[in-house]
């Protein structure tokens, strides 16, 4: 099989820039993109620089960016990518950020690796350092993790997130995946001072933009985002909701949708942000110019709003504080 | 053909020039409309962070006003398509989530059975009506060049979308893209185009949501678009109805029209700005 591969190249000691250089290779059927890699260097360039280590999509060492996924490299067979993204492979760093970058497509993960450390990233319990049984969990138990314990710390999906392109505090997918791990393990105590962590604005789970990148790279079907939901809702029903904008903008869905089966736009951003509302009245202003703004006495109802809102007080799971 | 259209809260409210092109051009397609008056709010992400388990239940109810009418369910915002194929997939692929979720619905007489395909406007055109009939009714070719913005919802996660959104690439969709080369324009790439705009983060962390719409318009003018055009109305709030707030607030000096996606068909095909509701954009749009 002919593969024609197009990988960034930076050396920052030396070069005053990226370039990308062009191979031309023929490889077997089966091959992946970390076999190529391993062909450029061993055949055509030693100074090529990349990371890896397993082979086996175990140790999310060689993570990197392919046509603009996030990928294994040992995990990705040439013969999809190709199909998938045509003719020329394009290998780049997970981030081209250039202070990251330490040589060509090996990046500095410090960001990564600090976050992941941040949410204690292990099983907080007082267990009987010398127990007679082992401390077994039933399957039921295990299914409640719903894949979070696969996360292999790739960081394919920290660097896809967008929230973390405009901010650089926010947690991230992994490290708010790896904390849903554990308030969802039963044999962990610290679900509370796990939770409160994560109910921040700025870095917290309120901060994901829910542009679901993290579900659509992670190569071990881990599902951050999902993960991240189930951390909103557990920090409802532990009550450990701080009342901020962000959660009486999730509350205020319920007032809305009971009172008009449908939102209340302006109530909403009313409810949500209290006397900050004040912030929004140039976009306000235009948008009542525009007839983008419904009034109270002409808001539209949905025509199912009685059964909607006996649903919705049958089917909430938890009480509403607000 | 004939769909029940889930309008979704925005087009009933903030973009009202949504619903209106949508409905000119169904009619000019052939296609019948019956809009679920009877539909609650989705939860837009926001709900299902509360409290999952009752938007899986309103959303199952949403999918029953389809199913009993027996047509297809056609929604016009991404993220209303996405929480409601969300519930689809649960819903099909758990029984015993299943069975809960209809003993919930069972106590207002209806029942999710599963048999309904849940599409977005965009995509069902597309598989229904076909680009080449499409062609046939441009009275008014775009000719002009138009950056596309998928918004992330309609493309991520695939795994949803599962053939709904006829197996788009999301890391290289064409279906917008195919459009505007049919209603004769010309398709801008920029580097932007996949990205988020933000929306979803207004509220908590503006700044976040300022600068990640702000790329978006920054390189679709750059790139030398007159125009965006969006499957999303909640990705056309930020773009077009805080573009100039944005624009100020960045410093930068952007005035980039943006198109509804079904309002770029009704322009095409002919209607008058007054009838597709264009008085309603904050940014003018000129034609
Ligand atoms: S869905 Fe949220 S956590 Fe996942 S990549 Fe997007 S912003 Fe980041
Ligand atoms: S959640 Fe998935 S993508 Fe993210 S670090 Fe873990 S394995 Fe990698
Ligand atoms: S080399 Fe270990 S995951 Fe690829």
């Amino acid at each position: 099989m002919d593969v024609t591969l197009k990988v960034y190249r930076f050396n920052p000691n030396e070069d005053e820039k990226p370039h990308y250089e062009k191979y031309t290779l023929i490889l077997r059927d089966d091959a992946v993109l970390l076999d190529a890699l391993n062909e450029i260097k061993w055949k055509f360039d030693g100074s090529l620089s990349y990371r890896r280590s397993c082979r086996h999509g175990i140790c999310g060492s060689c993570a990197v960016k392919l046509n603009g996924k996030n990928v294994l490299a040992c995990k990705t067979p040439l013969k999809k990518a190709i199909e998938d993204f045509g003719d020329v492979l394009i290998v780049e760093p997970l981030s081209k950020n250039k202070e990251k970058i330490i040589k060509d497509l090996v990046i500095d993960k410090k960001d990564f690796w600090d976050k992941n450390k941040k949410v204690k990233p292990y099983l907080i319990a007082n267990i009987d350092e010398h127990p007679e049984k082992e401390n077994l969990i039933k399957p039921e138990e295990v299914e409640k993790l719903e894949d979070a314990d696969y996360c292999i710390a790739c960081g394919c999906c920290y660097y896809a997130c967008e929230s973390i392109r405009a901010n650089k505090d926010f947690l991230g997918p992994q490290a708010l995946a790896k904390t849903y791990r554990f308030t969802a393990d039963g044999r962990d105590e610290a679900k509370k001072e796990r939770l409160e962590f994560v109910d921040k604005l700025g870095i917290g789970v309120w901060d994901c933009v829910k542009c679901q990148a993290c579900i659509e790279v992670c190569p071990k079907g881990v599902d951050p985002f999902t993960k991240i939901t189930h951390l909103h809702n557990q920090i409802f029903e532990e009550g450990v909701a701080k009342k901020n904008v962000a959660t009486k903008h999730a509350e205020g869905f319920v007032h809305s949708i009971k009172k008009h089966g449908i939102l209340d736009e302006g109530m909403l951003v009313l409810y949500s942000e209290g006397v900050n509302v004040a912030r929004h009245l140039p976009e306000a202003m235009e948008m009542l110019k525009k007839g983008k703004i419904k009034f109270p006495w002409n808001m539209p109802k949905s025509e199912g709003v009685e059964e909607i809102k006996k649903l919705v007080e049958i089917s909430q799971t938890h009480e509403l504080k607000g | 053909m004939k769909y029940a259209l889930y309008t979704g809260c925005t087009a009933k409210e903030s973009t009202p020039e949504l619903l209106k092109s949508t409905l000119l051009v169904a009619k000019t397609l052939g296609i019948e409309i019956e809009i679920l008056n009877e539909a609650s709010c989705c939860g837009a992400g926001h709900l299902q962070d509360f409290d999952e388990f009752l938007s899986l239940v309103l959303n199952a109810r949403n999918i029953c006003l389809a199913e009993k009418r027996g047509l297809k369910m056609v929604t016009l915002c991404n993220t209303c398509q996405l929480m409601l194929e969300n519930t689809k997939r649960k819903l099909d692929s758990d029984e015993k989530l299943k069975e809960k979720v209809n003993e919930k619905l069972g106590e207002l007489g209806y029942k999710y059975v599963g048999n309904t395909k849940i599409q977005h406007f965009l995509y069902a055109i597309l598989e229904d009506v076909g680009f080449e009939e499409i062609s046939k009714h441009i009275k008014r070719p775009l000719n002009m060049k138009i950056a596309p913005f998928y918004g992330c919802h309609i493309i991520r996660p695939s795994k949803t979308h599962d053939g709904d959104n006829l197996n788009e690439n999301p890391y290289k969709p064409n279906a917008i893209e195919n459009l505007i080369k049919v209603l004769m324009g010309e398709s801008v790439d920029y580097s932007t185009k996949l990205k988020c705009c933000g929306f979803h983060v207004d509220l908590q962390n503006t700044p976040v949501s300022e600068k990640l719409t702000s790329n978006i318009l920054e390189d679709a003018t750059k790139a030398g678009a007159e125009a965006i055009v969006t499957p999303c109305p909640l990705c056309h709030l930020n773009l077009d109805v805080k573009q100039r707030a944005i624009a100020k607030r960045e410093n930068k000096d952007f005035n980039i029209p943006v198109l509804h996606l079904p309002e770029m068909l009704a322009l095409a095909f002919g209607y008058s700005a007054e009838e597709i509701g264009l008085n309603h954009h904050v940014v003018d749009v000129k034609f």
